[in-house]
């Protein structure tokens, strides 16, 4: 067993704050849309959009980050172990199988995750962020008057942005279930928190694990 | 690099502070403040009309006034014949209908019906002298009444039945020598009355607003802005700004809150936004009739029961008419709620002769507008309902004779026939009656505009913004954010989101089992 530094720290900032702002962007965002009833319909549209400004620039900087760290790779989908994978959850891990495939500093998402994080970042997050520009733009007050893009209707947008917000709340749903299927239950919380994931030394294990001094994108 | 930093801090701050000053010293007035500064200079009169020596004596009829007042206002009697307010119609254009003069002097309405045949009783708020009736000559420029808007010493009325004439009561000398720009008082003499009562027509004008409080009225009340109708509705050549759609048709001379306030007169943009789509008075009239009702209902077909032969009244509690002989049954509302439409500043209107469908209820006057429109904003609008006679035959308005001046002349309010009534009613407008009548189901809409409330008692989001049962529930062609939602969007989302956290639990409980019968295995 072999301690490993896997989420850095901007990438653990990232993560929380994503987090936060999605679980708020989420209560304030279903009371604007009727579901439900806490911070009153005017504040729940002031935090609403507070937070969504918030939000485009943690994505800016995380944008940043993971092309300057090339951290982007980690979301390209493969096929590869991809169908070890979905058996490991459908199967293996009522047998405590071990996880089919590694998680290292190099790869550290499964086929699946690669899959589904990929699939946030290019439609789930695009869709609500265009949406919501869009939402809060279409209509730009200006110094003598009001401007206003001419769609012909609002519904359109605030459908797509509804949509979204539902697939982002079943992500919520088992992502949060998810935490528990690491090595151990708390393993993958306890390295999205500290940074640090233990993971079992197998000795079929191909390269050896990277110092964890010097993380592998430095060298 | 702790250095480097709190150097960067440093800076940072002493440039926000520079920033801040600087704002602060070169802060203009608020626009608000600006107006404010404006209407609380209030004029004084230029001259004191007693020390003329045309005024100076004893005038034995109204017009010898108007002669005197012209002797120096050369021409202005000119403007004032040209005026809605002596024509009591101009050349409109409707849509569907085509160019019509349309006004008091022709439209029907759903409360007194109509002037026609009943100019003695209704004209009594005609800015002129003596139109009894339809021959009247708009060309006599002696029978302009320059004291029904003019009389500063608020001793001015006109005669009750007396076709514009003031009442024996009034001393004309007096008045004469006190004129000056019109005041709440002149305006609220007629505009407040309309429909043969206080508050019957319009619903955000009434007697209240002779003195109303700052929560009744911002800009009218008198521990406010103490600001007068004139000051909004402005007069070029005694064409006066503003109309009602009522008697009007077209998108033009209106007044408008734009035209002080700008169309983004809020500090958040987040309501100046609504303004493309939502009327100032939408959000800042959260209630009309906030001090006396207002007549929400009139039933006409009620109208002539006797007692002992004799008309009679029934009045509620509160001293309201809910019942008259001459008119039917009433109902009224006070703090209502208004209805809400959308509006782009052209109206249609029944015309006489007009077929109708006695079915459905008649559109007196039909608001246009819709979502798409981008001339359209939504607008609150008081909706006047009524039940009113009609030619069964013919399916048009019938417009009764009600007012009698002489015995025999058909006036419902004397004799309490519709027969007659209709018969004499439908001669003076050159229509054929058929002899048979019923009564028909009529709406008219009355667009509110006054009566604004303080800022602190706008409607509020979420009055809207809301599921159930909000303001604009009724309004369709667009989605409302809190109001509206995809229903299937909503049930797929549902269904997802179950189905995941069922995915979830099952896979979990089969997880802990598993883990269970493996550590009894072992």
């Amino acid at each position: 067993m072999i301690k490993e530094y896997v989420y850095r720290g901007f990438e653990r900032f990232w993560h929380w704050g994503q987090a936060m702002l999605i679980m708020f962007l989420g209560l304030t965002g279903f009371e604007i849309h009727g579901s439900l009833s806490f911070f009153g319909y005017e504040q729940a549209v002031r935090y609403h959009n507070i937070a969504a400004w918030s939000f485009l620039v943690l994505i800016a900087f995380a944008i940043f980050w993971h092309f300057t760290t090339g951290e982007w790779r980690q979301y390209i989908p493969t096929w590869k172990n991809f169908r070890a994978q979905a058996e490991y959850y459908l199967f293996g891990i009522f047998r405590n199988a071990p996880h089919p495939t590694k998680k290292t500093v190099l790869s550290k998402l499964n086929p699946l995750q690669k899959l589904v994080y990929a699939g946030l970042k290019v439609l789930i997050i695009p869709v609500m962020v265009l949406s919501g520009l869009l939402y809060m733009f279409y209509r730009s007050p200006q110094r003598y008057e009001v401007l206003s893009l001419n769609i012909g209707s609002l519904e359109v947008v605030a459908v797509l942005h509804t949509i979204g917000a539902f697939a982002l709340l079943s992500f919520f749903a088992a992502h949060l279930y998810l935490i528990t299927t690491g090595h151990t239950v708390t393993s993958n919380l306890k390295a999205m928190i500290t940074g640090y994931e233990e993971i079992p030394r197998e000795p079929d294990l191909a390269k050896p694990v990277v110092d964890v001094t010097t993380p592998a994108f430095n060298k | 690099m702790k250095r480097v930093f709190l150097a960067v801090v440093i800076v940072g701050m002493v440039i926000g502070m520079v920033m801040t000053a600087l704002q602060k010293n070169s802060a203009e007035p608020t626009p608000l403040v600006k107006l404010k500064e404006q209407y609380a200079k209030k004029g004084k009169p230029s001259v004191d009309h007693a020390l003329f020596a045309q005024l100076n004596k004893k005038f034995a009829r109204p017009q010898e006034v108007t002669a005197a007042c012209i002797s120096c206002h050369n021409g202005r009697h000119r403007e004032v014949m040209e005026s809605t307010h002596w024509n009591w119609e101009r050349i409109e254009y409707i849509p569907g209908k085509g160019i019509r003069p349309l006004g008091k002097k022709n439209v029907l309405n759903n409360f007194c019906i109509g002037i026609s045949g009943n100019e003695q009783s209704c004209n009594k708020c005609h800015i002129g002298y003596g139109y009894a009736d339809a021959s009247f000559n708009f060309a006599d420029s002696l029978n302009v009444d320059c004291l029904a808007c003019h009389d500063n010493s608020a001793t001015y009325v006109k005669a009750a039945g007396g076709a514009g004439m003031p009442d024996t009561s009034v001393n004309l000398t007096y008045v004469a020598q006190r004129v000056g720009r019109p005041q709440r008082t002149n305006c609220g003499t007629c505009h407040f009355f309309g429909g043969g009562g206080n508050n019957v027509k319009h619903g955000d004008l009434e007697k209240a607003m002779f003195d109303p409080s700052r929560e009744v009225d911002v800009h009218m009340g008198s521990d406010g802005m103490d600001m007068q109708c004139v000051d909004c509705h402005t007069a070029q050549k005694h064409q006066m700004l503003g109309k009602m759609y009522s008697v009007s048709s077209m998108n033009r001379n209106r007044v408008e809150c734009e035209s002080c306030h700008s169309a983004v007169p809020h500090n958040d943009d987040m309501l100046n936004k609504h303004t493309l789509k939502v009327a100032c008075q939408t959000c800042h009239i959260p209630v009309y009739a906030k001090v006396n009702p207002t007549k929400l209902h009139w039933d006409w077909s009620t109208a002539g029961r006797l007692r002992n032969g004799e008309p009679y009244e029934e009045k509620d509690s509160a001293g309201t008419d809910v019942y008259m002989s001459i008119k039917g049954s009433f109902t009224w509302g006070r703090n209502v709620r208004p209805e809400y439409l959308w509006f782009n500043g052209t109206a249609s209107h029944y015309l006489l002769g007009d077929t109708i469908d006695p079915t459905k209820p008649v559109r007196m006057n039909e608001l246009f507008g819709s979502y798409d429109d981008p001339d359209a904003k939504i607008i609150p609008v008081k909706v006047h309902r009524a039940k009113q006679i009609y030619d069964t035959e013919h399916k048009y308005l019938i417009q009764p004779k009600t007012v009698s001046t002489k015995p025999g002349d058909g006036g419902f309010w004397k004799e309490f026939d519709w027969q007659r009534a209709s018969e004499e009613g439908m001669k003076l407008v050159h229509l054929p009656y058929s002899g048979k009548y019923g009564f028909v189901e009529t709406e008219m809409f009355w667009p509110v505009n006054h009566m604004v409330s303080p800022k602190t008692q706008t409607v509020q989001c979420n009055e809207c913004h809301t599921r159930e049962s909000g303001r604009l529930a009724s309004l369709v062609g667009f989605y409302l954010p809190g109001r509206d939602h995809n229903a299937l969007v909503d049930r797929l989302g549902v269904v997802m989101l179950v189905a995941t956290l069922a995915g979830v639990l099952v896979h979990g409980a089969v997880r802990i089992v598993a883990q269970r019968k493996r550590k009894e295995t072992n």
